[in-house]
């Protein structure tokens, strides 16, 4: 008998009934809330006159329209207002779990999940939000859904799904000195394309994974997506369990060291066979940039801007040829010539307390550069402000011009006021590079923390280690 | 949920692969707290000349000329016809509604993303995955023949082209009956009730961390 993957044992770990057709009853153990996605979902349930089936699986939050200015003030946009009152009344009078805007516990979902140990590894997670995928950094399997699947889960606790098929990214080697789990991802993309995962579910292994932080491999897993992904995930290993401890809704005393005996089982068995494996040498990955509307279109910094003229598919090569006019992009250029409007540090993708102390590495005792109309630093979280202004980091931004924002998911998708205007380019640590995805017109390139931080004091695109001395 | 059996109609070309749920549904839409009134934003940024923003009467703003939905017979259409990876990005239901409320019965396109593909379904909106061959003798016929119209069959999971060929394509056969009678997935969870509870009883013996959050 063949070894199973770590896919197969969080499966089967959830199985509540399964058809003959394999249509398969998953029970779901954690269900995360926010503003955008449960409106209608809670109203369905009303309507139909139920009850959440275990509303102490939910965890809530308001992070998508939440202003990261003047909290003082509420939120100004009253449709955005509107929203997150409707999250505070339809959880408070359910009594469901909730973190509203003045706690400092709030922030994006996919950043508190982890951060307070309500997503635990062995869990299967869901959120009405692709992003969701995050969380099986922990060695979990956590995946994105509609509307329709939060109303199902709510009243029933489970989802009808069918087993995807397992593939293996493994990325072995040393990464070189300035290379982050974000080029890693983007570099996973750019090979096997915004479609490669479709139809499965990604582990990511390798020695240059198992070497990331859990904050990293959280970065790793939140593009699953992006890749095609709905789940990713890394094998437990003493890392996974180190981050977990102490967590305040982790297990404690005996009952963790019970659970984390389970845990260190949540990983694919050597002999486990895998429906698709991809193999990365991680010394060849180089700092990434998305020069494109697709997260699939990415270059090295110390690369070019591609010329559709020489791609042979003709679909794709249309696609390359709109997306540079987009992006008011000439072939050939030199990524190191694209000056950025603005830099956004951020989003569930780079929101973390390593992903500031990053930015804040290459930022520190450097300033702004002139052509940079606005760089903004927002922390995922109310703890990872926190955290962030106990290093002094904040100080570092803002000695440099940069702006120190409250936590939410901003200038990502631009559902609050924080938004690219027409035209507008900018270097952004976020996940989705779509045509208007940071405001109408606006253009994004997608980078690291360190690059974002990089190219904003530059005024352009640089590895960080060739900016001049501080 | 609307029930999809056999639905003929005309076909907009929209000649795009990785059409994402951004484009289909742009954010400054998804603060509704409704689940109806999307359509007239369904493709807002493309569809559109000046930009949109909650509330604004539709009628009012710039149409896009050049965008195939704002040519007739297109603007009459109810059967969606795009490339590659249809529905990719966000796990935004939203997209769904905003083709629906347009007047979408069916996109039609050689691969869809994984979450749009399972929302689509949940809310009659029928995702039919035909060869990248046949998607393209699609795209001929209905530009070379605009207000062409296309017959999708659920019951026989066939589509019809305007001249007459016959393309078969597949859909599970859990979602296929879902959607052929229009079922509530949840009233039919529920019957599950015991085998929930009993999963629920195995969780609190064998990973009692689980069972009891905090």
């Amino acid at each position: 008998m063949v070894g199973k993957t770590l896919y197969d044992k969080l499966w089967e770990a959830h199985v509540v009934r399964e058809e003959p057709d394999g249509s398969t009853l998953l029970y779901i153990d954690r269900h995360l809330v926010h503003e955008v996605t449960s409106p209608q979902a809670f109203e369905g349930l009303r309507l139909a006159g139920r009850k959440p089936w275990r509303g102490d699986s939910v965890l809530a939050v308001p992070d998508h329209n939440v202003p990261t200015a003047n909290r003082d003030r509420g939120i100004e946009d009253p449709v955005s207002r509107t929203q997150v009152e409707t999250l505070e009344s339809n959880v408070t009078s359910l009594g469901l779990k909730f973190f509203p805007m003045a706690d400092v516990r709030q922030g994006i979902v996919h950043v508190i999940g982890p951060e307070q140990g309500a997503t635990l590894p062995g869990m299967t997670v869901v959120c009405g939000d692709s992003h969701t995928s995050t969380h099986g950094a922990l060695g979990a399997l956590a995946f994105g859904i509609g509307t329709s699947e939060v109303e199902h889960v709510l009243a029933t606790q489970c989802l009808w799904q069918k087993k995807t098929k397992a593939m293996q990214i493994r990325v072995e080697g040393e990464l070189r000195p300035g290379v982050t789990a974000k080029d890693v991802v983007l570099a996973i993309i750019g090979r096997i394309g915004t479609a490669g995962g479709t139809g499965y579910a990604i582990e990511f292994a390798g020695s240059a994974i198992r070497s990331l932080s859990v904050e990293g491999r959280m970065s790793i897993c939140n593009m699953s997506i992006e890749a095609g992904a709905r789940a990713g995930m890394v094998a437990v290993d003493e890392k996974t369990i180190e981050y977990v401890r102490g967590k305040p809704q982790a297990p404690t005393g005996e009952m963790f060291e019970r659970a984390a005996e389970y845990w260190r089982t949540l990983v694919s068995d050597p002999d486990a066979e895998f429906d698709a494996v991809v193999e990365m040498d991680a010394a060849e990955i180089a700092p990434q940039v998305s020069w494109g509307t697709s997260p699939e279109m990415v270059a090295p910094v110390d690369g070019r801007v591609p010329d559709p003229a020489a791609e042979k598919d003709p679909v794709r090569a249309e696609g390359m040829q709109r997306a540079l006019e987009y992006m008011d992009l000439k072939p050939n250029t030199p990524m190191t010539e694209i000056r950025p409007d603005k830099v956004f540090i951020g989003s569930c993708t780079n929101s973390r307390i390593e992903d500031l102390r990053a930015a804040a590495e290459v930022v520190k005792g450097r300033k702004k550069a002139d052509n940079i109309k606005l760089a903004m630093v927002v922390p995922g979280s109310g703890l990872v402000k926190q955290q962030a202004e106990q290093e002094g980091l904040d100080r570092v931004f803002l000695d440099a011009g940069f702006e120190w924002r409250e936590p939410g998911c901003s200038m990502c998708l631009a559902m609050n006021a924080d938004r690219l205007e027409p035209g507008e380019r900018c270097a952004s640590t976020s996940n989705r590079n779509f045509e208007g995805r940071q405001g109408q017109g606006g253009r994004t390139h997608l980078v690291s923390p360190a690059l974002a931080a990089a190219a904003a004091v530059a005024g352009h695109f640089i590895e960080p280690s060739a900016l001049k001395e501080a | 949920m609307q029930a999809f059996t056999v639905h003929r109609g005309i076909v907009a070309p929209l000649d795009r692969s990785n059409v994402d749920t951004d484009a289909i549904i742009p954010k400054q839409y998804l603060k509704s707290v409704k689940r109806t009134g999307f359509g007239p934003n369904a493709f807002d940024d493309w569809r559109y000349l000046d930009p949109g923003e909650p509330g604004m009467d539709s009628s009012q703003r710039r149409s896009n000329p050049d965008f195939v939905l704002n040519q007739a017979p297109y603007d009459q259409a109810t059967i969606l016809l795009a490339r590659k990876n249809f529905g990719c990005g966000s796990s935004r239901e939203h997209a769904v509604w905003a083709l629906t409320d347009f007047g979408f019965r069916a996109v039609i396109a050689p691969s869809f993303a994984d979450i749009f593909f399972s929302n689509s379904c949940k809310n009659g909106l029928l995702p039919v995955v035909l060869a990248e061959g046949e998607v393209q003798t699609l795209f001929d016929q209905v530009e070379a023949n605009p207000g062409a119209q296309v017959e999708v069959n659920l019951e026989e999971m066939t589509v019809t082209a305007p001249d007459g060929t016959v393309f078969r394509f597949t859909l599970d056969e859990d979602r296929r009956h879902r959607l052929l009678n229009g079922l509530d997935d949840i009233a039919l969870t529920l019957k599950y009730g015991d085998d929930i509870r009993a999963f629920e009883e195995r969780q609190r013996r064998e990973w009692p961390w689980m069972a009891e959050q905090r």
